[in-house]
């Protein structure tokens, strides 16, 4: 074993002191850039936060592929979903005329919009791709309201970094980051294939994130909040994919 | 290459490549082990951009699946592993990915992929690969000198696995991700789509799977303990003495 010299002790020394500094000063900057995913922390929050961290700074306004109408997938897929409870069922059966959608948080003017407010508001139609996370995917054409215009309505603050949203259905909640939330593409979408949204694929509102898998376009939405901060969501993770194992940012 | 002083084993592998070499195998294990979970979400594959299970598969593999949804044929589904697998999967392609920068920069400056990896000039012809196959098929014991140098078919071997299969297994894998498929479209359309490009990262993982299969036959036949312990400690054994190649 060779001895070690005191020149390359020091030299060690300062290459470990180095690194360390360098790792500090980049979990400070990714911090303050918001680089950093809500479930960045823990045994795969390096992985998480690498994965974020590059998306954001290199497609954070890149817009999803979309497709030709020949290409929409005949017949499209619907996963499996928890049976639709009663309080659903009963707003179904009056044809969703009673279905709300409340946006509050951080917003100048909280409001509560029906099917039909939506349904007038400007819409946006785009053939894109649903890929979902066990590997099987389907093309639809989507027209829905832009999130966009929804937050304009109601005066989204220049502070707000998140927005939740929440299922009717118990514990199905999720959150996109303000870059995805303002995304033109990201849909409140009402409308699938030329028709009515239909009910196993998430109707009457699912909020489509097209940039990101199938487990962050949530069916059946009633409510979102606008939010400088995730911590007092749930477990602060998020949403409720972290909470089961799953990424919070599933753009990958 | 520092050479051989008096007394002590020379260096046979240099520092950076037993550091990458590990790395990788950490990486790789548990890409696989993995990728394996992921797979039997949905062991079904297809070709194109989209597809699922109401598609016509371009095949399916005759496994269990871990979600209800897909027909397998089996009268159980197994349990649900994606969420921690896909965790530690794009964590330990990040590993991959972060060990392999550093490593091609510095097999490229300190011409270790010129000197150990490229097969010489002398040694690259037909006849010398056919031969060399013909050899290999025998299974003779390695000869002295290749404790010290690659032979041919490893050269080529090691080539196609650092710059064709796993730049292969991380490109297929980035066309699966929307948010890089949105910035980059060509990294999928180039494929066909994302599920083509779904199907050719099973088979590129199935020919490195085979490769490290075969990697560990060969290291076991010429000396598990010697090779292995090059690979930790850099030396080759004292028994070997080193002959000019």
């Amino acid at each position: 074993m060779r001895t070690l010299s005191r020149r390359r002790l020091i030299a060690a020394g300062i290459a470990s002191a180095t690194t360390l500094s360098a790792a500090a000063i980049a979990a400070k900057l990714a911090s303050r850039y918001g680089l950093v995913p809500p479930d960045g922390a823990g045994l795969y929050g390096p992985g998480e936060t690498l994965t974020y961290a590059a998306q954001r700074l290199l497609t954070r306004h890149s817009l999803a592929r979309e497709f030709a109408p020949a290409q929409i997938s005949r017949p499209p897929f619907a996963n499996e979903v928890a049976p639709l409870g009663a309080p659903f069922r009963k707003l179904q059966d009056s044809g969703f005329t009673s279905w709300r959608l409340a946006i509050d948080g951080d917003v100048a003017r909280p409001s509560t919009f029906t099917i039909t407010d939506l349904r007038a508001f400007p819409r946006r139609t785009q053939i894109t791709h649903l890929a979902c996370e066990e590997g099987w995917s389907y093309i639809a054409e989507w027209t829905g309201v832009p999130l966009s215009h929804i937050l304009d309505l109601v005066g989204a603050s220049p502070q707000a970094r998140y927005v939740v949203y929440r299922s009717i259905q118990p514990d199905w909640w999720e959150s996109i980051d303000m870059d995805d939330a303002l995304h033109p593409q990201t849909l409140i979408a009402h409308s699938m294939n030329g028709a009515d949204l239909p009910v196993p694929f998430g109707g009457p509102l699912r909020l489509r994130v097209p940039r990101q898998l199938g487990y962050k376009s949530v069916k059946y939405i009633t409510s979102l909040t606008v939010t400088e901060s995730l911590k007092s969501f749930g477990k602060g993770l998020g949403s409720a994919s972290p909470e089961g194992g799953y990424a919070w940012f599933a753009g990958i | 290459m520092p050479d051989s002083v008096e007394g002590r084993n020379p260096i046979r592998h240099a520092l950076f490549v037993r550091v990458a070499h590990w790395l990788t195998a950490l990486a790789f294990l548990a890409l696989l082990v993995t990728g394996v979970e992921i797979l039997l979400s949905h062991p079904r594959f297809y070709w194109g951009e989209s597809g699922n299970a109401l598609s016509t598969p371009l095949f399916k593999l005759p496994l269990p699946a871990s979600r209800a949804t897909v027909p397998t044929g089996y009268g159980y589904v197994l349990p649900d592993q994606n969420g921690w697998s896909r965790a530690l999967h794009f964590q330990a392609a990040w590993l991959l990915v972060l060990t392999a920068l550093p490593y091609l920069a510095l097999g490229l400056f300190r011409g270790h992929f010129r000197r150990d990896l490229l097969p010489t000039r002398a040694g690259f012809s037909l006849r010398a690969l056919a031969a060399s196959l013909a050899r290999h098929l025998r299974f003779p014991p390695p000869a002295p000198e290749e404790a010290w140098s690659y032979n041919l078919l490893q050269r080529i071997t090691y080539l196609k696995v650092i710059f064709l299969l796993f730049p292969l297994a991380i490109w297929t894998g980035l066309a699966m991700s929307p948010a890089v498929a949105s910035a980059l479209p060509f990294v999928v359309t180039v494929w066909g789509g994302q599920q083509s490009a779904r199907t050719l990262h099973f088979f590129v993982s199935i020919s490195l799977s085979a490769f490290l299969v075969i990697h560990i036959v060969m290291v076991v036949r010429a000396g598990f303990r010697d090779r292995v312990r090059a690979m930790l400690t850099g030396r080759a054994t004292a028994t070997t003495p080193k002959e000019p190649v």
